[in-house]
């Protein structure tokens, strides 16, 4: 694919990943393009009168505690994305390098690394999450950091299985075969030879480990293992219950950031689908 | 005598579970040399065990039991440099020639990875000088596949690109693993030809694996016919092929359809239908069951090598009452008769 | 005389690809009798694969047939309706595919996929005539019946491709198209097979069209051969002929380029590459490759014609 105008091709043909990745970005703009629209400040309490429904001087009303629903969201959003990218990086860094190591190599390492994440695996993680969450020292200070390394103990346990299956047929195919008899080493082949055929692999990886992420955010945030002062997207479905928006029918309360969550999770899913179409195309194009 | 250079020791591969085993090789031993300019095939059906010997020669697998040397030490126990000068010295074709081929890559790649790596070349002109010729003597021109990537050749052109790899690097010794069957006909003649050509000007010894027994006719000297693991008949290939002594063997040539339609298939032999039952224990000779000619002594134990001509043994109790080969002196059948 | 089994008049299968149109199958012609037994034969790029699905209306897309006509026994197979060519299909004109490991259901019982077909045409059976036609079926291609009861992964290859026989010929179709149903097979399971195709189209009364690479079993399987080369027909005739006297340069090199016994050490191959059919060379497809090409043939494409009774050529040297 030849630069940004074969990419953009591409995307017609597949329009998981195309709209998957409209998707992000629109979000990933909302956050921060959208931030020179409002004031942050707005996005604590007490900044704005309490239960305004929308209007338009509060286009997306505000909450029982005067935060500016809008700044609540476009800074909500980029903190529980930027969570999630935490999470989801160090995932895929660690999931990447255990992955590749237990798959190549084997032996004894290999062994105990599979111990520990068909364990890990069984374990429901989410527990696992509520039980470090709140054995932090004062859990409701956990910065936005903070949060995204919690959560990263238990994200890289998916994407070490995932690499490590595929590194395992890989090996036996015979270019790998070629590339040792041409005399490379094994660090050598798998940087070189494996990986840059793994690339749609580790994307999708990456969108899984970071979704992954952000729900586990969601859910600690949700039950009020969080930072209570910050407007993350999960805080402010905390609050919203604590302060009973159904019951009080405060439906902009509700929807929006649920709407957000939806959107976001919809695209990491169309991103998923479209990495894994193309490194599975099913359509070839050559004759 | 001197130490050969890749030798299979009294090696036995067996697959599978406890339960189910899948003896692939059974207590094999052969000897390639490094001075010895000949093409020896190894020839059977699947589940003859041909490939493996070849995954175990290269060192892609390790034996269940016995050893494979180079130059007279196990495979395992060689340290970082006798490793490397291992796969300096042993080189491969393989069967599929789009599965070489890293696709990310160009197949310059194939090339120029391993000039890089063995220091064939002082500059980047050098070694781009060592291409083209490679390419050359396979008929291809290096401005219509250099700079190309895999899925844009032809089979027959990647083929002949991974032969080219194999003359470039002018190993001691040379693998090829069904080298031709994933090409088409009117392209086997010229790959066959290049690997004539690196074994009679360069001396390099080509050790041919396949179950097409024409083209293993037309390029080899010697021949070993493999059945489930074990070795059926040795020798030259003219007077096997011509003149097969071995029931299987016969079996075999007697299935070549030549293209000839006046030389009829089957040559009058009788078929006998393959069996269909489960691969199980067998304490006789393993052809047994198929064989038209059994007779009761072919069921107690294994029949040994015997000799026929200096150039010809066969492993059956037809011929009990020639001379005696030790298994171990397998080799010894590739001379000039 | 009776008319042909199968008549093929200038069929056109085209791949629609980003750059251009794939001339998979360009202008093919050729008609068979009932009875007999013909081979096509090419090498990869010639559209022998491409005819074997254009025959059973199984082109794909990016694949079309752009033109032309399949008459099998008075019915154009091109012009029928989805339904008609499903009802054709196993009961007219059935395949024996390549790969079999590929073509049998991986988790149903051999039973129920050898009547799968004559089920789903309509036919009625009573669980009686159910076993005995397993068993008859089973028997004919020298299986044990007790295989019915068997799942794919437990068979060997051979006897995988003989249970694919065994369903192409379950409705006793006119004409069978077996696309290289031994390529996967060794030497000796492969006559094997192939002993075993012949027993029942002579049994039955069957035609074949045998689609393969291999000269060697076409020299030994059909009596007639039909070569082709990148998306044209080149040459028919009957089997012997054409390997005493081909006339097409393309089949006589195919033919020198074959081991015999009588050749060893001399290697002959044809020199150049398979073109491109996205742009195939003008006039002749052959002449970029063709020793005794001259000027008429890089600027005329050579007619399909009958030179001889049943003999068709595709080449100047014959027609010009």
């Amino acid at each position: 694919m030849r630069g940004l105008g074969g990419f953009i091709n591409y995307l017609r043909r597949n329009p998981a990943l195309g709209i998957g990745l409209g998707i992000l970005l629109f979000l990933m703009l909302f956050s921060t393009v959208g931030e020179m629209f409002i004031d942050p400040d707005d996005a604590y309490a007490l900044s704005t009168p309490i239960n305004e429904v929308p209007s338009a001087e509060y286009p997306f009303g505000t909450d029982s505690q005067g935060r500016d629903l809008l700044a609540s969201m476009v800074v909500g959003t980029r903190m529980t994305m930027t969570i999630g990218m935490i999470a989801g990086v160090i995932g895929l860094g660690v999931g990447t390098v255990l992955g590749f190591m237990t798959g190549y190599f084997g032996g004894l390492i290999d062994t105990v690394i599979k111990f520990i994440v068909d364990v890990l695996m069984t374990i429901p993680s989410f527990l696992l999450l509520i039980m470090i969450a709140s054995s932090v020292p004062d859990p409701d200070q956990m910065s936005i950091v903070q949060m995204g390394l919690i959560l990263s103990i238990v994200s890289w346990v998916r994407p070490t299985r995932a690499i490590r299956a595929q590194v395992l047929t890989m090996r036996e195919r015979a270019f790998v075969m070629m590339a040792k008899l041409s005399g490379m080493s094994g660090m050598e082949i798998i940087i070189k030879e494996l990986m840059p055929n793994l690339m749609p692999y580790l994307a999708i990886s990456l969108a899984g480990a970071v979704n992954g992420g952000v729900l586990g955010s969601l859910g600690l945030q949700t039950l009020g293992l969080g930072n209570l002062r910050e407007p993350t997207l999960g805080m402010t479905i905390y609050w919203l219950r604590y302060y009973n928006a159904f019951l009080r029918g405060m439906w902009w309360w509700i929807l929006e950031p649920v709407f957000i969550i939806a959107l976001a999770f919809i695209g990491f899913l169309l991103v998923s689908i479209g990495l894994d179409e193309f490194a599975n195309p099913r359509t070839r194009r050559t004759v | 005598m001197s130490t050969p250079l890749l030798e299979l020791r009294n090696v036995t591969k067996i697959f599978g579970s406890k339960d189910n085993p899948t003896v692939a090789l059974d207590d094999m031993t052969f000897a390639l040399d490094e001075g010895f300019p000949k093409i020896i095939t190894v020839a059977g059906e699947s589940g003859s065990g041909k490939t493996t010997m070849g995954m175990l020669l290269l060192g892609f697998y390790g034996p269940t039991r016995g050893d494979v040397l180079f130059r007279g030490q196990p495979l395992g126990e060689l340290n970082r440099a006798e490793l490397f000068k291992f796969r300096r010295e042993i080189q491969a074709v393989f069967q599929d020639p789009f599965a070489v081929y890293n696709p990310f890559y160009k197949v310059d790649n194939l090339l120029s990875i391993p000039i890089k790596n063995f220091k064939l070349a002082h500059s980047s002109s050098e070694a781009r000088e060592l291409m083209e010729d490679a390419l050359e003597r396979v008929g291809l021109r290096q401005e219509e596949t250099l700079g190309r990537y895999p899925h844009q050749l032809s089979g027959g052109q990647r083929q002949r690109i991974a032969v080219a790899r194999a003359l470039l690097l002018k190993p001691k010794l040379l693998i090829t693993d069904e080298p031709v069957s994933m090409v088409d006909a009117s392209l086997r003649s010229t790959i066959l030809k290049a690997l004539r050509g690196l074994n009679q000007e360069f001396g390099t010894p080509i050790f041919y694996i396949t179950h097409d027994l024409t083209t293993a006719y037309h390029i080899s000297d010697y021949i070993v016919i493999l059945y489930r693991g074990s070795v059926m008949e040795a020798g030259n290939v003219d007077t096997i092929i011509r003149n097969p002594k071995h029931p299987y063997t016969q079996l075999l040539v007697s299935s070549i359809p030549w293209p000839d339609p006046d030389i009829a298939w089957g040559g009058g032999q009788e078929m006998i239908q393959s069996s269909q039952v489960a691969f199980k224990a067998i304490t006789g000779c393993k052809f047994a069951p198929r064989c038209p000619y059994k007779m009761d002594i072919c069921d107690t134990k294994p029949p040994d090598l015997f000799a026929l001509e200096r150039d010809h043994a066969v492993a059956c109790y037809l011929y009990r009452d020639s001379e005696v080969i030790a298994r171990e002196e397998l080799a010894s059948v590739f001379v000039e008769a | 005389m009776s008319a042909p089994l199968l008549q093929v008049k200038d069929l056109k299968v085209y791949y629609h690809v980003e750059a251009g149109a794939v001339k998979a199958v360009d202008n093919v012609s050729f008609s068979m009798d009932a009875g007999v037994k013909m081979g096509l034969v090419g090498e990869s790029g010639s559209g022998k694969s491409t005819m074997a699905l254009a025959m059973m209306r199984m082109i794909k897309l990016p694949g079309k047939i752009e033109s032309g006509q399949m008459i099998l026994d008075g019915t154009d197979l091109v012009g029928l309706t989805d339904e008609e060519m499903r009802q054709t299909r196993l009961r007219k004109l059935a395949m024996i595919p390549q790969g079999a490991m590929n073509s049998l259901n991986p988790v149903m019982r051999i039973d129920r996929q050898l009547l799968d077909g004559p089920l789903d045409h309509g036919v009625i059976m009573s669980k009686e005539e159910r076993t005995a036609r397993i068993a008859e079926l089973l028997d004919m291609v020298d299986l044990a019946p007790k295989v019915g009861k068997m799942y794919a992964h437990e068979l060997s290859g051979g006897m995988k491709q003989r249970v694919t026989v065994a369903q192409s010929i379950s409705m006793e179709p006119d004409l069978i198209i077996a696309d290289e149903p031994t390529s996967a097979l060794d030497v000796v399971i492969q006559r094997q097979v192939m002993a075993t195709i012949n027993r029942l189209l002579e049994e039955f009364g069957l035609s074949l069209i045998l689609i393969g690479h291999d000269m060697g079993l076409m020299a030994q399987s059909v009596e007639r051969l039909a070569v082709m080369y990148a998306g044209k027909m080149m040459e028919i005739g009957k089997t012997r002929e054409m390997f005493r006297n081909p006339l097409h340069p393309y089949t006589q090199m195919l033919i020198e380029s074959l081991p015999v016994l009588e050749n060893k050490g001399k290697f002959q191959g044809i020199p150049g590459i398979t073109p491109s059919l996205l742009n195939p060379p003008s006039g002749c497809v052959f002449h970029t490759r063709c020793p005794k090409a001259w000027d008429l043939c890089s600027e005329k494409t050579p007619q399909f014609t009958e030179v001889q009774s049943g003999r068709w050529v595709a080449c100047h040297l014959h027609t010009a």
